[in-house]
């Protein structure tokens, strides 16, 4: 299995490596050369930190070599502000555009009734069918952290529960993303990475 | 529905993890890597690991305490403890940590929160404040004074106005020690960690005084406490966190469970 891990110098790679690498994937980072995106078996797009560092996507052009990765059928994880780099963008940053795969806009969490972040492990209620979270069942846990949220739509692959519904995770065809980190929430979480690698994709 | 955390901390100095009360009477209580194994497998929802050792030498075993404590490790993982520059945070975070816990460095130069959340994110920061009551203060809770080097050093700070100026720098969370409960087994100190809770719009971790399971329900309920952190009571195998979580279930804390 190899994946091809895209840094965008969007906060630190190293739980997310060490998880691939943990279930047994070949881990090739890449953060301004397009090579190992035109020959990707698998990405995934990390990130932590602030929406508007996704547009060193842009300036690094690999932007236009993802969406063509993803129009070949290459099979795609968004995790955290990746995810919502799936979006069309994010009020974080509304001057960035995201890929716009996903046509809705995220959102920062209304304040005044709970804390923003939303900081610490929540469950999902997973829609019948997800390849991703295949084999989660009711009640289990993963690590969120993040202030800005997808709305719940038809592509919508789990919901979560904080302040108010939101897309824990989201999946069409081979473009998949988790608004928590499967890197950090245990064996749920390794569960979930694990069925991305075993996906075989729609290539 | 989000949860309590319960994280287990491990204080290491030179590699090794110790345990004193009020920092007397030490004991080495076992290998970090193998102890934050164990408390994350127990059910810990999150590890940190605070550094006590003192000398430079010691940075270095650091970085490969850290770096051995990381591998395994698949549920967050907090590093603090002589982190003074976004530096030597990028180190600790280049070597498997996800957050950093920083705390005389921050007061001695707060613009060291922006830098590290600029590079690293918020969600990487959590500012460690440890607080003393100040009896002759008109507030003695809200105005309980910041000490820094382990309680030895008074900062002039108040609690509430230092640690929502740490929120405004950009810190994720608050980790709150009463240096009043500290190592006592006695209780949190609940108006403490809700005054500050109250007083800031991010986390607040409660620490110090974790003793029995009593304890935890009163800082989640009383105390506006959004994780606790404990050390004494999982060492040892006196407790581990899921049954720590198992009772605080039972009692309608929402828990992590199974785990």
């Amino acid at each position: 299995m190899r994946v091809t891990v895209i840094d965008y110098k969007a906060g630190n790679l190293t739980s997310v490596l060490k998880a691939l690498r943990h279930l047994g994937a070949e881990v090739e980072v890449t953060d301004s050369d397009f090579a190992p995106i035109e020959s990707a078996e698998r990405i995934v797009l990390p990130g932590v930190g602030h929406f508007a560092a996704t547009e060193r996507l842009d300036a690094t052009g690999l932007t236009p070599a993802i969406r063509a990765a993803i129009a070949r059928g290459v099979p795609f994880l968004g995790i955290c502000v990746g995810m919502q780099w799936l979006y069309a963008g994010s009020s974080e940053a509304p001057e960035q555009p995201g890929l716009g795969h996903f046509a809705e806009f995220c959102t920062r969490f209304p304040e005044g009734q709970e804390k923003v972040p939303h900081v610490g492990w929540n469950s999902l209620e997973v829609r019948p069918n997800s390849r991703l979270l295949a084999g989660v069942e009711p009640g289990e846990y993963v690590y969120f952290t993040h202030s800005y949220k997808a709305p719940v739509t038809a592509d919508t692959a789990a919901i979560t529960q904080y302040i108010e519904p939101f897309a824990s995770a989201v999946e069409r065809g081979n473009v998949m993303g988790v608004q928590f980190h499967p890197e950090k929430s245990g064996a749920t979480g390794l569960k979930i990475l694990g069925n991305f690698l075993a996906w075989k994709g729609t290539a | 529905m989000i949860t309590k955390r319960i994280i287990a901390c491990l204080d290491v100095r030179d590699g090794r993890v110790v345990k004193g009360v009020q920092f007397v009477g030490i004991i080495d209580a076992g290998d970090p890597a193998v102890q934050a194994a164990r408390h994350a497998r127990e059910g810990a929802d999150e590890i940190v690991l605070l550094d006590i050792t003192a000398t430079h030498e010691g940075r270095q075993t650091l970085l490969d305490t850290v770096r051995r404590t990381a591998r395994e490790l698949f549920v967050p993982f907090c590093v603090g403890g002589g982190i003074r520059s976004a530096d030597d945070a990028a180190q600790v975070f280049e070597a498997g940590a996800d957050k950093v816990s920083v705390n005389s460095a921050a007061l001695a130069d707060p613009m060291l929160i922006d830098a590290i959340g600029r590079s690293f994110g918020a969600q990487a920061v959590v500012v460690a404040i440890d607080a003393r009551r100040d009896p002759d203060a008109a507030d003695p809770v809200r105005d309980a004074q910041v000490f820094v080097q382990g309680g030895r050093k008074l900062t002039g700070r108040r609690v509430v106005e230092w640690a929502r100026e740490a929120e405004d720098r950009g810190a994720g969370e608050i980790l709150l020690t009463s240096m009043n409960s500290d190592g006592m087994r006695t209780g949190f100190d609940c108006e403490l960690t809700a005054a500050v809770s109250e007083a800031v719009g991010i986390p607040v971790i409660a620490s110090g005084g974790a003793g029995t399971v009593t304890h935890f329900v009163d800082v989640f309920g009383r105390g506006k406490a959004d994780a606790a952190l404990a050390a004494s009571i999982f060492h040892f195998g006196v407790s581990s966190a899921r049954s720590l979580k198992e009772e605080l279930a039972k009692t309608g804390v929402s828990v992590r469970l199974p785990c």
